[in-house]
C-alpha cells in the first residue's frame, strides 16, 4: 500500500510552521513537514510525500547506490545477457 | 477440459450475459463513463428504446434522409449531450464552451460538419446573472469558432439546492459530406491507433479547480472544437481508411479504446512511451494515484486508421494547430480479442481495463 | 520525474531480468511474497511479471489496507456517516469497498454526506470550516499512514477542534506477516518488504523473519527497477545461503525508520488486543485504536456503533489465496458467487486483488504463457 511520491522542497508555504511547498513535475502542493522535525531541510531537498505529509527525506547518495548496484555487476552482467541471448537463439 | 479452462469459460459466459443494474439507486459511478455507465445505458435505456440507429451506441446517430434515385439524399449526424461541471468556470474554459465543443466534437466523430445546435438551460435559483452572461458569451464565441449556430433553446429554473448553478444540454445536427463509414466496430488487425494530442488535461484542470486537493499547477482544460482537425484527417485518408473516430471524454482514452476493442472484436495494443501526456498532468496523476489513460479530455480524439497510412494520418493531424502533438500510440491486433493491452515503458505488458466507477484518488 | 524515471528504465529492467534469470537454479522454483499492495500495483501497472522467468513467481500479499478491512467496520463507518449532522471523510480508495450493508458510495447515494479527501489534514480543515457539523475521518492504512492521522489529531487537539474525530482502522504489517509465516502450508521463499511502511518502522522489526523463520526479506522501493532489484537480491541471498534483512530502498528508508512518526503514533494511539482482517481472521495486536487521552477525538467513543461482526463467508478461501496456497481459480466460489461486481472476499475487492486480477485478465495471462505473437519473447530479449 501507501502511495508515496518524491517531491522537491521549493520553500515554506506560509501560514503554519509545519507547512512547506513541494513540487512534483511542475505541480505544487503544501505538505506538512512535521514528521521530519529535527532534520535539516532546505529548498532543493527531495522528500517523499504521502497523504499530504513528508514522510522521509530522500538521500541522493543512496539513490545513486541503487543504480550503482546494477552497474557494479558490470561484466558478469553483460555475460549473463549474452548468455541469455545465445540461449534464446538456439 | 482442465479445471482452470472450465473456470475461464464460466467467466466468459458470465461476461456475455445481458448487463444488469444491481444497485437500487443511481450512484456517481453510473455517470463516470465507465462500466457502470455502460451497464446503465444498455440495461435501462437501450432496453427501452432499442432501434438500429441507437444500437451501436456511437457518439451520435447517423441519419440517412431522402429517398429514391431522383430524390435528394442527405446524411445527417445527430447527437445530444448534457453538461454538468463543477466549478462552472475552470482554467481553459467554462461550462459554456464545453457545452458547445462537446456536442460539436460528437458530430465531428461521426465525420460530419457541425451546423446547428440547440441549448437547454437548467438554472438554479440564485445563480448570478453575470455568471450566466459569461457562460452565454463563451458559448457564442465557441459556436463562432466551430462555425455552428445555436438556433433553438429552452430555459428552466429550479429551486435553490436542486441544481449545481447551471446545467446545459446541447443537441447538434451536422451534415456528413464525405462518404465515410466510421464505426467503433470497424477496427481491423494491422490498423494504427492515433491520439490527436496530450491526454488528460481537461479532467486534471477541473479536478484542481474544485480545490479539494490543495494542488496548484498550470494546467488548462483542452476543450476545443475538433471538426477542423478531423476534416483534415478524413481528406488525407479517403475511402474508408479512417475506421473509427472517438473523442476521449469521460473514462478517457482507456475506456474509449476498450469500447472499440469490444465492438470490433480485436485487441488494441498501446505503447506507453508513445502516449503524449503533459508533465503537469503526469504530476497530478502521480500525486493522486490516478492513471492519465482514464482522465477525461474535451478536445482530444482517438483515431483508428489503416496501418499502411498511419504516417500520412499523423502528418494530417499535425498539420492542424489542435493536432500538433498528435502521436501514433498503438496498433490493432487479432488477439486477445476485446482487450486493450499496454506495452509499458519498462518493457512489460499489461491489460488496460475499462474504467470501473469514477477514477478516485487513492493512497495505496 | 526525478527519483522516478531512472527507476522505470527499460534497459535497466532488461539487465535485471537477465540477472534474475541467471540466478535461478535449474529445476528450482521460487515464490516471493510482496507484502504491500503498492508493490502489487507497480507489478500490474508496469507488467513486471514479463521480466521474470517462469521459475520466479510473485505472491500478492495482504498489504492492501482497503482489502483487509472487515465488512463490519465498513458497516460501522456507514452507520456513523448516516448520523445527523455528520460529514464522513475518506480516502478515495475506500469509497467502493463493500461492507455487509453496502459501500460508502451507496450510502452517499442514499443521502449521507461523504467526502473524499487527499489528506487527513483536509478532513480537519473541513471540520474547521463546518463548526456546526461533526466531521469524522475514516482512518485506514498501515504504519505509513498512521503517523499522518496521529499528527492531524495532535493538531486538532492543539487548535481545539471539538467537532473532529477519527474512526481508527490503522493496521500493522508485522503481525500480518507473522500470521502468514505461521500458516502450516506456507510455500514462500522470501519477502519483498514494504518500503513506505519501513520508512516509518525501519528495518529492525523484520529481523525475526530471517532469524526465526529463515526467510530472507528485502525492503523495496516502488518503481519497477526497485522491485526487480529486490528479487535479484533475494535470489542472491538464497544462492549464497544467506538469510538476512536487506534494504534496497535506503534512499527513502533509514534503517531506524522515522522516530518522530513513531512517537506521534505512540502518543495518539494504542495497540488493540486483537483486530479482524478480512481473509485472515483475528490477529492479536495487529491494529491501533485511539489512546485514552484522545478519547474526545475517537469516533468509536463519540458515536454509538452497532459493532456487528460480519463474518467472512465460510466458502471464501481468500486466506489460502493470500498465503499462496491456492490459485484464485481453485477457490470454490471463484467466478460463481464471487465476482468483481459482487465480491465475497478480500482478494476480489480491489482490482489488484489476486482474484480480481485473475478474473479480469486470466484469459490474457493464459494466452501469454502460450506465447501469442511472440510478445513474451520480445519483452524478454
Amino acid at each position: 500500500m501507501c502511495l508515496g511520491i518524491p517531491g522537491e522542497l521549493v520553500g515554506p508555504a506560509g501560514g503554519h510552521d509545519d507547512l512547506a511547498l513541494v513540487e512534483v513535475s511542475g505541480v505544487r502542493r503544501r505538505v506538512n513537514i512535521g514528521l521530519l522535525e529535527g532534520q535539516e531541510l532546505n529548498p532543493g531537498d527531495w522528500v517523499l510525500v504521502h497523504v499530504g505529509f513528508a514522510l522521509s527525506k530522500i538521500s541522493e547518495d543512496e539513490a545513486q547506490a541503487v543504480l550503482a548496484y546494477l552497474e557494479g555487476l558490470g561484466q558478469p552482467y553483460e555475460d549473463e545477457i549474452d548468455a541469455l541471448r545465445a540461449s534464446d537463439i538456439t | 477440459m482442465s479445471t482452470e479452462q472450465q473456470v475461464l469459460d464460466r467467466i466468459e459466459r458470465a461476461r456475455r450475459r445481458r448487463p444488469v443494474v444491481r444497485e437500487e439507486r443511481i450512484t456517481l459511478a453510473h455517470g463516470s463513463g465507465g462500466r457502470a455507465t455502460q451497464t446503465l445505458v444498455q440495461a435501462v435505456f437501450l432496453d427501452a428504446f432499442r432501434n438500429p440507429l441507437l444500437e451501436p451506441l456511437e457518439d451520435g446517430a447517423t441519419l440517412r434522409l431522402g429517398a429514391g434515385e431522383e430524390g435528394v439524399r442527405v446524411n445527417l449526424a445527430f447527437t445530444t449531450d448534457s453538461y454538468v461541471v463543477s466549478p462552472l468556470f475552470f482554467p481553459g474554459g467554462d461550462i459554456g464552451d464545453l457545452a458547445v465543443n462537446g456536442t460539436v466534437n460528437d458530430l465531428a466523430m461521426c465525420g460530419a460538419r457541425p451546423r446547428y445546435l440547440s441549448a437547454g438551460f437548467i438554472l438554479e435559483e440564485g445563480l448570478p446573472v453575470e455568471d450566466l452572461r459569461r457562460i452565454a458569451a463563451s458559448m457564442a464565441a465557441a459556436a463562432a469558432a466551430a462555425e455552428v449556430e445555436i438556433v433553438t433553446g429552452d430555459t428552466k429554473v429550479v429551486q435553490r439546492g436542486r441544481a449545481d448553478g447551471c446545467y446545459i444540454t446541447t443537441t447538434g445536427v451536422g451534415i456528413i459530406e464525405r462518404p465515410v463509414t466510421l464505426s467503433s466496430a470497424a477496427a481491423r488487425p494491422g490498423d494504427a491507433v492515433l491520439v490527436s494530442g496530450p491526454i488528460g488535461a481537461h479532467g486534471a484542470a477541473v479536478m484542481l479547480a474544485r480545490g479539494d486537493f490543495d494542488i496548484e499547477a498550470a494546467i488548462v482544460s483542452d476543450t476545443a472544437p475538433l471538426h477542423g482537425v478531423v476534416a483534415g484527417l478524413l481528406d488525407a485518408l479517403p475511402g474508408g481508411r479512417v475506421r473509427t473516430l472517438r473523442d476521449a471524454t469521460r473514462g478517457g482514452v482507456a475506456t474509449v479504446l476498450n469500447e472499440v476493442a469490444a465492438a470490433s472484436n480485436v485487441a488494441v495494443v498501446l505503447e506507453e512511451a508513445a502516449i503524449p501526456v503533459r508533465p503537469e498532468v503526469t504530476g497530478v496523476c502521480e500525486l493522486l494515484g490516478l492513471d492519465p489513460l482514464y482522465v477525461a479530455c474535451e478536445g482530444r480524439f482517438v483515431a483508428v486508421v489503416d496501418g499502411d497510412h498511419a504516417t500520412r494520418a499523423l502528418d494530417a493531424l499535425r498539420a492542424h494547430p489542435l493536432g500538433e502533438q498528435a502521436a501514433i500510440i498503438g496498433t490493432v491486433a487479432p488477439e486477445p480479442a476485446a482487450m486493450v493491452l499496454l506495452r509499458t515503458a519498462v518493457g512489460g505488458t499489461r491489460v488496460v481495463e475499462i474504467l470501473v466507477g469514477d477514477p478516485l484518488p487513492r493512497i495505496c | 520525474m526525478r527519483f522516478v524515471d531512472e527507476y522505470r528504465d527499460a534497459d535497466r529492467a532488461r539487465a535485471l531480468a537477465a540477472g534474475i534469470a541467471a540466478r535461478c537454479r535449474p529445476g528450482r522454483t521460487y515464490a516471493f511474497m510482496e507484502v504491500c499492495g503498492g508493490h502489487t500495483h507497480t507489478i500490474y501497472k508496469h507488467g513486471l511479471e514479463d521480466h521474470l522467468p517462469p521459475e520466479v513467481s510473485l505472491v500478492h500479499g495482504p498489504g492492501c489496507p482497503v482489502c483487509v478491512i472487515p465488512m463490519g467496520r465498513v458497516d460501522d463507518a456507514t452507520h456513523i456517516a448516516g448520523q445527523p449532522g455528520v460529514i464522513m471523510t475518506s480516502f478515495g480508495d475506500l469509497l467502493r469497498v463493500p461492507g455487509g450493508t453496502g459501500s460508502f458510495l451507496g450510502a452517499k447515494a442514499a443521502g449521507a454526506d461523504i467526502r473524499m479527501v487527499y489528506s487527513p489534514l483536509d478532513a480537519l480543515k473541513i471540520a474547521k470550516e463546518n463548526p456546526d457539523r461533526r466531521v469524522v475521518f475514516m482512518a485506514i492504512g498501515f504504519e505509513t499512514t498512521a503517523p499522518s492521522t496521529a499528527m492531524t489529531v495532535l493538531r486538532a487537539a492543539a487548535e481545539g477542534v471539538p467537532n473532529f474525530s477519527v474512526f481508527c482502522n490503522h493496521v500493522m504489517i508485522i503481525p500480518a506477516i507473522k500470521a502468514i509465516l505461521d500458516s502450516p502450508d506456507l510455500r514462500l521463499d522470501g519477502f519483498i518488504g514494504p518500503g513506505h511502511v519501513s520508512a516509518v518502522i525501519g528495518c529492525e522489526p523484520y529481523a525475526f523473519i530471517a532469524r526465526d523463520y529463515r526467510k530472507p526479506l528485502v525492503v523495496a522501493g516502488f518503481e519497477p527497477v526497485d522491485i526487480l532489484t529486490s528479487v535479484h537480491m533475494l535470489l542472491g541471498q538464497l544462492a549464497e545461503g544467506r538469510c538476512e534483512v536487506e534494504n534496497q530502498y535506503a534512499r527513502v528508508v533509514p534503517w531506524q525508520g522515522n522516530p518522530v512518526a513513531l512517537e506521534a503514533i505512540g502518543r495518539v494511539m494504542r495497540l488493540r488486543p486483537h483486530f479482524e482482517w478480512r481473509g485472515l481472521g483475528f490477529i492479536a495486536h495487529s491494529a491501533l485504536a485511539m489512546a485514552e487521552e484522545y478519547a474526545a477525538f475517537d469516533a468509536e467513543r463519540v458515536f454509538d456503533l452497532p459493532g456487528i461482526r460480519v463474518a467472512d463467508p465460510r466458502s471464501c478461501q481468500c486466506g489460502e489465496v493470500l498465503k499462496g496456497v491456492l490459485k484464485p481459480w481453485e477457490c470454490k466460489v471463484f467466478g460463481t458467487a464471487c465476482t468483481p461486481e459482487t465480491p465475497i472476499g478480500t482478494c476480489m475487492v480491489s482490482s489488484e486483488g489476486a482474484c480480481a486480477a485473475y478474473y479480469n485478465f486470466g484469459r490474457f495471462t493464459r494466452d501469454r504463457t502460450r506465447g501469442p505473437a511472440g510478445e513474451r519473447e520480445v519483452s524478454r530479449a
